[in-house]
């Protein structure tokens, strides 16, 4: 067998899976039309930047063999410190820094934790998920926080003048996946992510700082889910604690859709686009489908299970070749 | 004679996709005989015990038990008709007791609640047949040392009544008294009946304990015969198609300054004290028996882990505490545990190479890959490292090769001192005699080189001086010329140790 088949399929596997839920929902008749509108096209990008986002820290943090779970309690902690300096009066450009900012702090306590005390994040991240979603409601005083009108909020519209431009967040989401790929694949940063997940004895040994690399992928993944957190803000136009319970499952979903391994060493975030895409359209297509929200969790997880088993699949087929 | 060979093979053949692993595999067992099955690495002994224990079904050729047609469906199905086999990689589960894992799948049990007093009646046979009585049923297996741990696994494979029992690599881990007593325990196992096929690299091992012997070589069994009749260099003759004259390189060699300097070193857990020297040029040896302190030592001296007491000097220079700060200083660490610690299995060949000091391929942290490649391709060529090229990832590699690459590391870092803890483990004969003949030509280089190793033949074929360490410290260092297999052994087992 050609050994370059199935490094090809690797590259193609979830290229494939999003053409074939593409298709099931531009084949029927009663949504074919709609489906493939470019207004639609529109709408389901929209839907996928915040996710997107999350998904390119994420994607560090998994081929790091690391998991976040923290990831919704900080999009809404840092989205509600977006609002209350929206509310203060703050202009868009430094209520942006300081939204990232605040969420490579959090990315910051979780590295930190993980690296100093030695336990395994799943366990650390399990904490914060709490601590964040519980800070969030108490610097929110446990209600939304409302601002007068900012730009920020004409980030997350499809309804624009022209009706052609796609709003900010998804050519942002486009520019940070851009260049989180380059960064993992081509920077002494991004390959010691690599050789962390992919063997932390060996990292060690050849002299990578491995706790200082951890410190530092969480920050910088602290500082995506910042960057999801402020087009959470922008969408939702109000700071609500409440807001993105659940998404790390979402996210960790899309990565692990996009070919990245729970153990590590494996992944790209062009596979976790295209994750947070299948996502996004299996979303939307039912809903013009009309079918209710439980079938549409119930495909979503159908997907994830038979991605990874299709990831196994190749594996196995590649170990023998 | 009329009694049936216990096993009999004829003609396996076995395809994966391309690659056909056996072409073609004949092998007979007498009952209560230990056979050898020997061969390098990639020879298709692996793929021939996966067919014997049921894992892969044969894709022609005719196998028979003690006469009877033998097809297993399964290894579930092999172990019942009395195949079992032990598995290079010891297979127990560390949180389960001694007697639960050697019942493990095979449970006396009276409507689903198990029987405790049959399984440990069941437990304890088994651990008597190999005169090990006296292991503590109820403790966990994890709390045992390895030897041990291999002792309770081929209990439980005795537990099926086994006529045919495989042992792959079993003392790939163990040294000195642990192997002797392995090799007590498949005396009286041939004693009792059960026919043994043996695979090991260590033919010194093989012709020692082993009745008959069937060479594979490219997935065919290229001879075999009565072990008392052949000789090592035959056998490794038939092994490699090619003669192997020298394994070990003669070349001149003048130690020059020294390089490392260790003195009253202590650290990690079981390195108690430790004084040497090792100048340019020199190829040191480290002999001792498994928990000796040999890892340990190259550990401590390397900072992977802290030092408690004494000094380690590089050059002149203190040694770094850690490891990023060691190879600054010239110094390189091979680990004897490839998988585990020494690569990045799922990772380019390029980027297993050129870990250690990626940041002098890039430029403001962006890595030039054209460099990277570059580099790669030029050890692959000058070690003849068997690849696709810089970009496969190394898990495919033979083992042989893998070791290659991580070597290239420190080669390509470059290193001065280089510490190569088990250098040859695992690997076959023609790759082994590559790498001494570059560890050789390194030292000749001006390199000072530190080889840990548990082969006391490698040791005295390769080092100009060795050491041998006992209980945690480094005992008696000498000069090649004035060790002997025995006399080493004797110093390693404590024999000799001075007091301290």
């Amino acid at each position: 067998m050609n050994p370059r088949l199935p490094a090809l399929l690797a590259r193609l596997g979830p290229f494939l899976g999003l053409l074939l839920v593409t298709a099931l929902f531009a084949l029927p008749a009663e949504t074919r039309e709609h489906f493939l509108s470019y207004a639609n096209l529109k709408i389901v990008l929209t839907q996928t930047v915040i996710v997107a986002i999350g998904a390119l820290g994420m994607t560090l943090i998994i081929v790091s063999g690391g998991i976040d779970l923290s990831v919704g309690s900080s999009i809404a902690c840092t989205s509600v410190v977006g609002a209350l300096l929206l509310q203060r009066g703050w202009g868009p450009v430094p209520v942006v820094l300081a939204i990232v900012g605040a969420g490579a702090c959090l990315g910051l306590i979780n590295g930190l934790s993980i690296a100093l005390l030695r336990v395994v994040p799943f366990i650390i991240t399990l904490g914060t998920l709490g601590v964040a979603r519980g800070g969030a409601k108490w610097l929110a005083d446990n209600q939304t926080v409302n601002y007068e009108s900012s730009p920020l909020n004409g980030w997350m519209t499809t309804a624009d003048p022209f009706g052609y431009a796609l709003p900010a967040g998804v050519w942002v989401a486009a520019g940070l996946a851009v260049a989180m790929a380059a960064v993992l694949r081509r920077t002494v940063f991004g390959r010691h992510v690599f050789a962390l997940g992919s063997n932390e004895a060996a990292a060690r040994l050849c002299g990578v700082e491995t706790a200082r690399l951890k410190v530092a992928i969480y920050a910088v993944a602290g500082a995506t889910f910042g960057a999801a957190g402020v087009f959470q803000l922008a969408r939702l136009r109000q700071g609500d604690p409440t807001v993105a319970v659940g998404l790390e499952l979402d996210i960790i979903a899309a990565v692990i859709i996009g070919g990245a391994s729970l153990s590590g060493g494996v992944g790209t975030v062009l596979g976790s686009m295209i994750g947070a895409l299948i996502m996004a359209v299996l979303r939307n297509g039912s809903q013009q489908m009309g079918w209710p929200t439980y079938f549409q969790e119930i495909i979503i997880g159908l997907v994830i299970i038979v991605a990874v088993f299709v990831d196994r699949l190749r594996q196995g087929r590649a170990a023998v070749a | 004679m009329s009694v049936p060979p216990a096993l009999e093979l004829r003609g396996i053949r076995k395809r994966f996709g391309a690659t056909e692993a056996l072409r073609g595999v004949s092998l007979t067992v007498a009952p209560g005989e230990v056979h050898a099955l020997i061969g390098e690495n990639g020879a298709g002994k692996s793929t021939l015990m996966k067919v014997l224990s049921g894992a892969h079904l044969a894709d022609a050729g005719e196998m028979a038990l003690a006469g009877r047609p033998y097809r297993p469906a399964g290894p579930p199905d092999a172990r019942r008709r009395g195949v079992a086999m032990i598995y290079q990689e010891l297979t127990l589960a560390p949180h389960l007791s001694v007697r639960e894992n050697i019942l493990l799948g095979l449970e006396p049990a009276r409507a689903g609640w198990i029987d405790v007093a049959a399984a440990r009646v069941a437990a304890r046979d088994a651990l008597a047949q190999l005169g090990h009585g006296e292991l503590d049923l109820e403790r966990p297996a994890g709390a045992f040392g390895i030897a041990e741990r291999q002792i309770i696994e081929i209990a439980r494979a005795l537990v099926g009544r086994p006529r045919v029992l495989i042992l792959d690599e079993p003392t790939s881990s163990l040294t000195g008294a642990d192997t002797e007593r392995l090799f007590a325990v498949i005396a009286r196992l041939r004693d009792q009946g059960v026919s043994i096929i043996y695979i090991s690299h260590f033919l010194e091992e093989c012709r020692r304990l082993c009745d008959r012997y069937t060479v594979l070589k490219d997935g065919a069994s290229v001879g075999s015969g009565r072990m008392a009749e052949t000789t090592p260099d035959a056998l490794v003759t038939l092994m490699t198609g090619r003669e192997v004259r020298d394994l070990y390189p003669r070349n001149a060699r003048a130690p020059g300054a020294p390089l490392l300097e260790v003195r009253a070193l202590a650290g990690g857990t079981r390195l108690r004290g430790a004084d040497c020297v090792v100048r340019a040029g020199e190829i040191f040896g480290l002999a001792g028996l498994v928990g000796a302190g040999r890892t340990e030592l190259l550990r401590a001296v390397f900072g992977l882990d802290p030092r408690r007491a004494g000094g380690v000097r590089f050059s002149g220079e203190d040694a770094a505490a850690r490891p990023r700060g060691c190879w600054a200083q010239g110094v390189g660490f091979l680990s004897e545990d490839r998988k585990e610690e020494g690569l990045l299995l799922s990772q380019p060949l390029g980027d297993n190479l050129t870990l250690t000091k990626l940041g002098a391929f890039s430029r403001a942290g962006w890595i030039d890959s054209g460099r990277q490649t570059a580099a790669a391709a030029r050890w692959i060529q000058a070690l003849r490292i068997r690849c696709h090229g810089p970009g496969q990832p190394v898990g495919q590699l033979s083992g042989g090769n893998q070791q290659k690459v991580a070597l290239a590391r420190l080669l390509e870092h470059p290193a001065r001192i280089l510490l190569l803890d088990e250098p040859t483990r695992g690997i076959d004969v023609g790759s082994k005699a590559e790498i001494y003949t570059l560890i050789g030509e390194l030292a000749a280089a001006g390199k000072a080189v530190v080889v840990a190793s548990s082969q006391l033949p490698e040791l005295l074929g390769l080092c100009d001086t060795i050491g041998v360490m006992c209980r945690g410290a480094l005992v008696a260092v000498r000069p090649r010329a004035a060790w002997t297999e025995a006399e080493l052994l004797r110093v390693a087992t404590g024999a000799a140790a001075p007091s301290s």
